[in-house]
């Protein structure tokens, strides 16, 4: 699964990722965008990252989302994609915001 | 202060009572939480949750004392749940019932935070000063297989620190999400127990050590938070995040503060939210205004280049040891009142040659002259 050069990379993302019981995606119409809200935290998503998010949803695999990505963000070449799709999942999975599908 | 625009707050504090069944020897409650009564009724904390949520409100920690003891707690929480915050209970777990947990599932509260004193029973129920440790654990094991994440919050000292490990095995034994260890900081019931509390600079930084291996090996699992004491650090971290500036509280008696204790600081004062809008409460309240931006800053705060990160420090803890609400935080190394922190470390390793005993939580405040 890792890209070459980054062996450790993707490590901790589930094979099909859902959002932890404890994190809730909310719309923030003061902002505008989305926040990632769970105990005692709460993280202000950038479009791209409310993006990545709202395609754990535990069917889709890591594949399976950048190829959805993909179609939106067309002019990213595909590894540079994947490679911001496995950094940002992975730092969420490092705060136990994501789980496996069922 | 002039110009800023208002800041935007992100969570409110909704302290719906300041009852609760334990004792616990460092509270964060005021010592006179007795003389203050529950004032806002079920429609009142409908209110503030609409007008905290148009202002920007995300998340709602419903805490107390002990927020069960409200019998409208499950319409409060549905109330957060129309509004779509993220609610957070803050409880003892006591007193329970499983059915009730799973009404407030139904009505849709996200989190359970449950605290426990020490992994060990008699220890939590001494600190606690009430039987209550089995029925914690029976509280966790419904959290969680009712579906709700659980946190685990243990408040250290200097009895416990040594016990670390076990808080950690416990809280991995009843799957908790996230762990909480956190140091008592040293106001309200803390501070009049200091001498029995503080830990010195050799507990802390073995605890902290263990701790730090843990987040790394739970990492992804369980999330695993040490908050330091204050008295420990070099500079203070941002009290609340600032004053005024992320986090609002509302008392049980209806006060709108900036912090669990800002209304024990004299010559502060805050509006109720049964009279004035939240809104107009958190812009223009004299006592939200009083220590937000830096203009009220003395030195060395004013001319310092952390003062728009730690905000000077924490206000309470400015005036239980100096008097003064507006200094400096003495937990600051360049404060000119650090000696008083750096005496309490010292006497923290002195052994002490008679036993320390706790001040329980009472109704009784235990030094207020009689009025």
């Amino acid at each position: 699964m890792a890209p070459a050069g980054l062996p450790d990379a993707g490590r901790l993302i589930p094979s099909r990722p859902a959002l932890a019981a404890k994190a809730r995606l909310r719309f923030d119409r003061t902002s505008g965008g989305y926040m990632l809200l769970y105990p005692e935290r709460g993280l202000a998503l950038n479009p791209t990252a409310a993006n990545i998010l709202k395609l754990c949803n535990g069917e889709l695999t890591l594949d399976g989302i950048v190829e959805r990505l993909q179609r939106e963000y067309a002019e990213r070449p595909a590894p540079d994609l994947r490679q911001d799709v496995v950094g940002f999942l992975e730092e969420m999975a490092r705060r136990g915001l994501l789980v496996e599908g069922t | 202060m002039s110009g800023a625009a208002t800041p935007r707050p992100y969570t409110l504090v909704a302290e719906l009572t300041y009852a609760c069944p334990l004792h616990c020897v460092y509270c964060s409650n005021p010592l006179d939480f007795a003389r203050r009564h529950d004032a806002l009724d079920t429609d009142d904390w409908r209110r503030v949750l609409r007008e905290a949520e148009q202002l920007g409100v995300v998340q709602v920690n419903l805490t107390g004392g002990e927020p069960l003891l409200r019998p409208d707690l499950e319409a409060i929480v549905e109330q957060a749940r129309e509004l779509d915050l993220y609610s957070n209970l803050i409880t003892s777990g006591i007193p329970l019932e499983r059915e009730r947990l799973q009404r407030l599932r139904r009505a849709g509260l996200d989190n359970v935070q449950v605290s426990i004193q020490d992994p060990r029973p008699a220890e939590s129920d001494r600190i606690a000063g009430y039987e209550s440790f089995h029925r914690k654990l029976q509280v966790t094991r419904w959290v969680k297989e009712l579906g709700f994440p659980l946190t685990v919050n243990t408040v250290l000292h200097r009895e416990n620190l040594e016990r670390i490990g076990e808080v950690i095995a416990l809280a991995e034994e009843l799957h908790a999400d996230r762990l909480e260890l956190a140091n008592a900081q040293y106001l309200g019931w803390a501070f009049r127990n200091r001498a029995a509390l503080l830990p010195t600079a050799d507990q802390l930084q073995r605890a902290r050590s263990v701790a730090t291996a843990a987040r790394k090996r739970l990492e992804g699992k369980m999330e695993v938070v040490f908050v330091v004491p204050d008295y420990y650090v070099e500079f203070p971290p941002a009290c609340m995040d600032g004053w005024g500036r992320r986090f609002m509280v509302v008392s049980p008696d209806g006060l709108l503060l900036p912090c669990l204790l800002a209304h024990t600081l004299p010559g502060l004062s805050f509006g109720n939210v049964r009279e004035r809008s939240v809104r107009e409460l958190w812009t223009s309240s004299p006592g939200l205004t009083a220590f937000r931006g830096e203009e009220w800053m003395p030195e060395p705060c004013k001319s310092c280049e952390r003062k728009t990160v730690d905000f000077g420090g924490c206000r309470c803890q400015a005036f239980f040891l100096t008097g003064n609400a507006a200094a400096t935080d003495p937990a600051c190394s360049l404060s000119p009142d650090h000696g008083l922190v750096e005496a309490a470390r010292a006497k923290a390793v002195e052994p002490s040659a008679e036993l320390v005993r706790f001040s329980y939580r009472t109704a009784r405040p235990p030094s207020e002259p009689s009025r």
